[in-house]
């Protein structure tokens, strides 16, 4: 395709705009209108009960005022149970899932892994990452019961599919030419691995792992609701007994442990650079 | 010392990169392997290594013929053979000394290469190579922190703590100044008779090709057309290797017209320049 003798002669001129993205000027505009005619649509097309939305305002409201009072001492050991369930499970399903993550990202690098453990670790990956959290959570508590136990286990299955995913995306990003120095060595390929593929990916890892530790302990709260245990549950007793103070107290506990985890994880991804 | 007998590659997108190539490298020879890019001058050095597997043809390291081994026995074999690269190929966030270190992998097992506890003697091997090339002082920087000159000269710390019989070195100026070439040349010059090594080197300046090597290998198209000493280059002979172009023109740049000194490389200007001054 070269470009047509008038925009040479309007560019000698000095005259000159970037090619719009689709040539055809009619084509670009019907694109455009169509687009704004289907928001318009559907906007039009989402029912609104406004009889019921001022209703429920007053009790939004309500809950929104409890942020002001929020009380952490009458239910504070259930509080304190469910944070600390919540901890550990963040903590020791973060640790698992890595641990699984890591042979399943590189299974899953096609520089580096041969094409059948390939496709075995893609479709890992693929299976994890297509049911959200709280779907395996019902199929977990179904299968172990209430309690942490389930949401532990939620919470490393998705942790293996995340991770690894993005590890083997980072894996076959890499520098190839440091791999092909290393195996010009004599290196075997366990060696190869750890001098010129690990070097690469390492700071990234540390940096995902902690974002991915992040993600855990807010999804525990997501999964309690549907019996994984944790701060989750807590959270879910208050509000079926409408103490939103003491509701309000643990989302507070929530947002402060996330600023934390989203203040120490941009910290240590500095360092590990 | 190696020999290649009608080495041919093919890659899998159909490009033929070498046709039949034969050539022998006695001890302790340096070759510069020339020729313009996509010539196959890459793809020569690591069929060799098997870095890139041959289509056919057959390579032999002394007795042993690299070509029919099994992984096992080429990871041994690659001991022998130490690799410099283009832009470096260092681990940019290992240490210098690690980087220098891995030069020993071929030779140690994995927890010991994990561990980073490499034998005393190695250690102290590495330091003094690292001493040779004039970086002893850069032992815990890390790779990404030096110069290109420097970086290059690692490489090289690496490549020797191999041991090898031959180094393969593949454009090791390309991404150098003119005078960092220059010294990087040499300084693989005379690494290569202190320790009798012999080289193949492949290198696109030809002036830096005729100054330090002891023999020339014009590959063209996949194709070997040109095998002698550097004297015998002549501008018919470059004409074979590179194709159509004013060679004598371009070495006296005096006279060249302000037209034609752009349609070629600057390379040659700084060289005469360089001429001058006499490195
Ligand atoms: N990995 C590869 N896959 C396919 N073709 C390649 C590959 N590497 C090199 N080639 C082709 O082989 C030919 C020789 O390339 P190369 O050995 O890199 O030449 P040089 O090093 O002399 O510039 C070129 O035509 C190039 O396109
Ligand atoms: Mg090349």
């Amino acid at each position: 395709m070269s470009t047509s003798n008038d925009r040479l002669n309007l560019a000698a001129q000095g005259q000159w705009r970037r090619l719009p993205l689709i040539q055809d000027w009619r084509y670009r505009w019907a694109l455009i209108s169509a687009v704004i005619i289907y928001l318009i649509l559907a906007g039009l097309s989402i029912e609104v009960n406004w009889a019921r939305v001022a209703e429920g305002a007053s009790r939004g409201l309500e809950f929104i005022s409890a942020f002001f009072q929020p009380d952490f001492t009458t239910r504070w050991r259930d509080i304190q149970q469910g944070l600390l369930e919540s901890l550990t499970m963040t903590l020791t399903s973060t640790v698992i899932g890595i641990i699984l993550a890591i042979p399943v990202g590189v299974g899953a690098a096609r520089n580096i892994a041969p094409l059948p453990i390939y496709l075995f670790c893609r479709s890992i990956i693929a299976i994890s990452r297509t049911f959200q959290e709280i779907i395996i959570a019902i199929l977990f508590v179904a299968m172990f019961g209430f309690g942490p136990l389930a949401g532990m286990i939620t919470l490393a299955f998705a942790t293996v599919g995340f991770m690894a995913k993005l590890l083997a995306e980072d894996i076959e990003d890499i520098d190839e030419r440091q791999v092909e120095a290393i195996r010009a060595t004599g290196a075997s390929w366990l060696q190869m691995m750890n001098y010129a593929v690990q070097p690469q990916v390492m700071p990234r890892l540390i940096g995902l792992s902690f974002y991915r530790l992040d993600i855990n302990f807010r999804e525990s709260a997501v999964i309690g609701i549907v019996g994984a245990g944790g701060i989750g549950a807590t959270l879910n007793t208050a509000l079926a007994r409408y103490e939103y103070d003491t509701a309000a107290a643990v989302l507070l506990i929530i947002i402060g442990i996330v600023l934390m985890a989203e203040y120490l994880s941009s910290y240590i991804r500095k360092w590990v650079q | 010392m190696l020999s290649v007998h009608q080495l041919t590659k093919c890659y899998a997108t159909g490009d033929k990169a070498l046709t039949n190539v034969s050539l022998e490298i006695p001890a302790g020879q340096v070759a510069a392997l020339i020729g313009p890019s996509g010539a196959g001058k890459s793809t020569f050095i690591r069929c060799i290594n098997r870095l890139v597997e041959p289509t056919s043809g057959k390579v032999f390291l002394g007795e042993t013929e690299l070509t029919k081994l099994n992984q096992r026995q080429l990871r041994r074999e690659r001991r022998r053979m130490g690799m410099i690269f283009q832009e470096y190929a260092l681990i940019d966030r290992l240490t210098v000394m690690e980087n220098v270190l891995s030069g020993y992998l071929g030779y140690t097992g994995f927890w010991r290469s994990y561990f980073r506890r490499y034998p005393q003697d190695v250690v102290k091997k590495a330091f003094v190579l690292l001493e040779r090339v004039g970086l002893e002082k850069f032992i815990d920087k890390r790779a990404d922190a030096l110069s290109g000159g420097q970086r290059q000269r690692v490489g090289i710390a690496r490549a020797l703590l191999q041991s090898p019989d031959i180094l393969l070195v593949d454009e090791p100026t390309a991404s150098l100044d003119p005078k960092t070439s220059r010294q990087i040349m040499r300084l693989i010059k005379e690494l290569c008779i202190e320790r009798k090594l012999a080289a193949i080197i492949n290198i696109h300046d030809v002036q830096l090709a005729q100054l330090f090597a002891d023999r020339i290998i014009g590959l063209r198209a996949g194709e070997l057309v040109f095998d002698g000493l550097p004297d015998g280059l002549d501008a018919d002979m470059l004409t074979r290797i590179y194709g159509e172009e004013d060679w004598n023109r371009s070495v006296q740049s005096d006279e060249e017209s302000p037209e034609s000194s752009k349609t070629k490389s600057n390379s040659h200007d700084i060289h005469s320049a360089l001429k001058g001054t006499n490195v």
